[in-house]
């Protein structure tokens, strides 16, 4: 199966891409490039608002940037790593996600491990969602805190174990916790729901405890303004203590951000490794993102920004639907630009995968580890940079891949234009 | 009356004696005469068998009530999330307005630059930038993908190419964050039980990848090499166990947080004896040592096969981002599904990728950069030599130039304050930029604070003059 993972691309991660073919040597175990390329439709790249690639704007001032400050510092933040263009980014990212102050790491990964160990220690809990994200568990654990996880995104087990820690913490060692910070997602990379923020963070509020919400999904895709999952349930940005999130997605450069309160930016500036030892994010990354925000807020002149989100949200919604009436089953919230196909059988993973690249349609497949074994799904992912062309190239194929591994689960809606026959009887 | 007490005692106790033994008076059990004591010896043993089955008696548990935990749930009172802001949190960097080169512009005035890792001078070297543009208008900015999903970009298979060719090494993996290479690459491979040998002086990425694996660690006295043979010869020993269980090294090529240089050819024939497995991270090494800048390996003579895993981050002589690690094949394919900072994050940006391979191409065209840069270091060695209240504690070929203070004053965050104005005068005063230690509560090192300076190539000799004299007249007026 290693040849359904790892395929490497020879352009940019755009719509269409230039995959690169490989040769299978001695069966499974070397697997070498080969010179040909095949050109697929994209539906495997986190490329959400359409930035993966040469953009009018972005590009030509990130070029500016790269000239004028160069690709990397080669020092961290607090020695001589701090750039103009590093400022302004802080400042915008604040701006933008709706808090005072914010920092910026180089990788989305090492930001939740860095930052959970700073803001909690021994002593202090944390309660994660069982789908919590690798980096935040890796996060909890070397931060020293218990770690309790509950239910994914059922509010009720979230208060049945605050108030049990809580109370019995108290009774029990007469030692009640530092503190109690609960961790949860915009949305959850494998299932695609989104989270019940006005539920979980009026628990929050009530019993006292920190949330910590990791946007990395779901900043610059939800939302009117790509706000993230805050404007999308009208929650308070001021109700959230700590905001992460990523900028490998939607924005199409590297690295991650963490949002809050001047005073607790300041601390975790002062204090975090990230901060203090690692070498800064590279500056014509930076410049992408400041550009990107500037593109969707329609800060350059146009309104692409607001056509972007209209059309990744329209192809989603417009995909998604079509799939449930072939009869595919398939996860995820109303919006999500992500779907997960779900194939069930571990056998079809590949042959979904290889049937699809027969095609010339790339797709992710995803299995045991990363889901349980018997839950192995395609995860399809809608840019806004593909045409209405694409996505019904792209069901049509799905469609017939589908019937050959039959994974349509369930019946499919009856045809618009068998209903109206049937309708239409002869008089 | 004592007397007649004492009859009415004796002849109650007959009639007792009598009354009990009549029933049993002609028993006789197992040849032995059955006597009244035995039936009460009997009744009390049944009594000490049934008290000794009962459970023991304890108060029966009630849990708490609705009310009752509502109370403890208002009741309690959690820390603030952050500590208050003291004076001292408040001190903001430099920023700096043009590339991080030997000179760069802070406030619109021209200063020198020695806080930037930029060993070999390469920031804003004309190939790179070439080539850095030529992938951004090819690939965009970023990869859009893990490694696993389609972000794997010719780019980043021709780097891992160009690297392992680079050091002769068979495979190479990248990873996108610097840092993030030692605390992914040591979880990896090192699990609990394990039984991990570390220099105390290493830097946090690494303590952090050691503190991730759950292995059993020991610290030896930093680049003391009678210290890690009393250490591996006491594990060796003493444990009979250890021979069945894992055994690592992990030392740094030139030591960030001290910059002397590890003598690695000590270490490959410890490890040899006792047989542990060494990993090495080459970050201010690579491209830096050795005659043709190859590492460490190159620069003591040693087959860069002996050392197990080498990882580096290439945010310092390569003047790119991102880090790699090399080594035998089969422990590069591990990583590719294992390493989490691997598969479970975005790969790096195409365009740092080609900065990479264009950096280690212009390093093997150009050797005498390499020479330039040890010139440097050996003027400002000379230049720095009669400092007061400082001495030199790095090595004299490590391109970071490390300055301890001789008198601490007892407390490292008064120290570190110290160090911090020294740095801060060094700026305003002389327009020179030094990096002073900076230690997060979560470091575990406790080596002595000082003033790092980052040689590069592209310094000049008054440069080096000019940061010489201007630390010596800053030691003298702010430490004696």
């Amino acid at each position: 199966m290693k040849d359904c993972f790892a395929r490497p691309i020879a352009s940019a991660p755009d719509a269409w891409f230039d995959m690169v073919e490989r040769d299978w040597n001695d069966g499974e175990k070397v697997i070498d490039r080969t010179t040909n390329r095949r050109r697929c439709l994209n539906l495997g790249s986190y490329n959400y608002l359409g930035f993966g690639s040469f953009d009018e704007y972005c590009t030509p001032r990130v070029i500016e940037s790269l000239k004028k400050l160069s690709a990397s510092t080669c020092s961290s933040r607090v020695d001589a790593g701090t750039t103009s263009v590093h400022v302004e980014l802080e400042e915008c990212v604040a701006k933008y996600v709706g808090k005072h102050s914010a920092i910026v790491f180089g990788m989305g990964y090492a930001t939740n491990s860095f930052i959970i160990p700073v803001l909690i220690g021994k002593g202090g809990l944390i309660i994660s969602d069982s789908l919590n994200h690798s980096s935040i568990i890796n996060g909890a654990r070397g931060s020293g805190a218990n770690i309790r996880i509950f239910q994914h995104n059922t509010p009720s087990h979230l208060e049945r174990i605050l108030r049990e820690e809580i109370a019995e913490r108290q009774t029990k060692t007469h030692k009640p916790w530092k503190k109690i910070i609960v961790i949860v997602e915009g949305i959850y990379s494998m299932e695609r729901e989104i989270c019940k923020l006005p539920e979980i963070v009026s628990i929050c509020k009530k019993y006292k405890a920190y949330v910590y919400l990791d946007e990395a999904h779901s900043i610059g895709a939800i939302g009117n303004t790509g706000r993230g999952v805050c404007e999308l349930l009208g929650v308070n940005t001021a109700d959230m203590d700590i905001m992460m999130g990523t900028f490998s997605k939607s924005f199409a450069s590297c690295g991650g951000y963490i949002a809050g309160s001047k005073g607790a930016i300041q601390y975790l500036k002062h204090h975090c490794p990230a901060h203090l030892y690692a070498t800064s994010i590279s500056t014509p990354s930076a410049q992408q993102i400041i550009s990107a925000i500037r593109v969707i807020l329609g800060e350059d002149g146009s309104n692409r920004g607001a056509q972007k989100l209209a059309r990744i949200r329209e192809n989603s919604n417009y995909f998604r639907s079509e799939l449930r009436n072939m009869g595919f089953k398939v996860l995820g919230d109303v919006d999500s630009p992500v779907m997960p196909i779900m194939l069930y059988h571990p056998a079809k993973i590949p042959a979904f995968s290889r049937e699809c690249l027969r095609e010339n349609v790339a797709i992710a497949v995803v299995g045991f580890t990363a889901t349980p074994l018997m839950l192995g799904r395609a995860r399809i992912c809608i840019s806004a940079s593909h045409s209405k062309q694409d996505l019904i190239k792209a069901l049509e194929v799905i469609s017939k891949v589908g019937d050959l591994t039959g994974i349509k689960y369930f019946p499919a809606a009856p045809k618009k234009q068998e209903e109206e026959k049937d309708t239409i009887k002869p008089v | 009356m004592d007397t007649n007490l004492v009859e009415m005692f004796r002849a109650g106790l007959n009639w007792v004696t009598m009354a009990l033994d009549a029933p049993s008076a002609r028993v006789v059990l197992f040849g032995v005469r059955i006597q009244w004591h035995i039936f009460v010896e009997v009744l009390l043993g049944f009594v000490i068998v049934i008290l000794l089955s009962q459970k023991s008696y304890k108060p029966p548990k009630r849990p708490l009530t609705e009310q009752e935990i509502d109370e403890l749930c208002d009741e309690w009172v959690p820390e603030p999330l952050i500590p208050p802001i003291t004076e001292d949190m408040m001190h903001e960097p430099p920023v700096l307005e043009s590339a991080a080169g030997p000179h760069t512009t802070v406030n619109g005035k021209d200063v020198v630059n020695f806080a930037s890792a930029n060993y070999l001078g390469l920031i804003g070297h004309e190939k790179l930038l070439e080539s850095c543009t030529s992938a951004l208008e090819k690939y965009g900015v970023g990869s859009c993908g893990p490694r696993g999903f389609y972000g794997t970009i010719d780019v980043h298979l021709d780097c891992e190419t160009r690297i392992s060719k680079f050091l002769s090494t068979p495979d190479t993996i990248l990873y996108s964050y610097g840092l993030s290479t030692m605390f992914s690459t040591i979880p990896c491979f090192c699990k609990k039980g394990d039984i991990i040998v570390a220099d105390e002086g290493v830097h946090w990425g690494i303590q952090n990848g050691l503190q991730l694996s759950r292995s059993t660690i020991v610290y030896f006295k930093h680049n003391d090499m009678d210290s890690l043979r009393t250490t591996l010869e006491k594990i060796m020993t003493k444990n009979k166990r250890s021979k069945n269980l894992r055994r690592y090294i992990v030392a740094e090529a030139v030591y960030q947080n001290s910059g002397q240089i590890a003598p690695l050819d000590e270490i490959v024939k410890l490890k040899e004896k006792y047989k542990f497995r060494v990993i090495l991270d080459e970050s201010n090494s690579f491209g830096v040592l050795g005659r043709s800048g190859r590492g460490l390996a190159e620069h003591h003579g040693v087959p860069i096969e002996k050392i197990d895993v080498v990882t580096a981050a290439m945010g310092h002589a390569l003047a790119t981002e991102g880090g790699f690690c090399t080594g035998n094949a089969r422990i590069i394919d591990y990583q590719r599904l294992s390493s989490s900072g691997y598969v479970f994050s975005a790969s790096l940006p195409p365009y740092l990728a080609s900065a990479a391979i264009t950096a280690i191409d212009v390093i093997d065209q150009n050797p005498e950069l390499l020479v330039k840069m040890k010139q440097n270091i050996a003027l400002l060695w000379k230049g720095l030599e009669d400092i007061k209240g400082m001495s030199l504690a790095s090595d004299p070929e490590s391109p970071i130039v490390f300055l301890k203070l001789e008198k601490s004053s007892g407390s490292t965050k008064e120290d570190l304050l110290l160090l911090e104005k020294m740095a801060d005068r060094a700026l305003k005063e002389d327009s020179l930029l030094v990096v002073s230690s900076k230690k997060s509560f979560l470091d575990k090192c406790r080596l002595p604070v000082g003033i790092k300076l980052l040689v590069s190539a592209g310094h000049s000799e008054s440069d080096l003059v000019k940061v010489s004299e201007s630390l010596k007249r800053l030691a003298s007026e702010l430490l004696l």
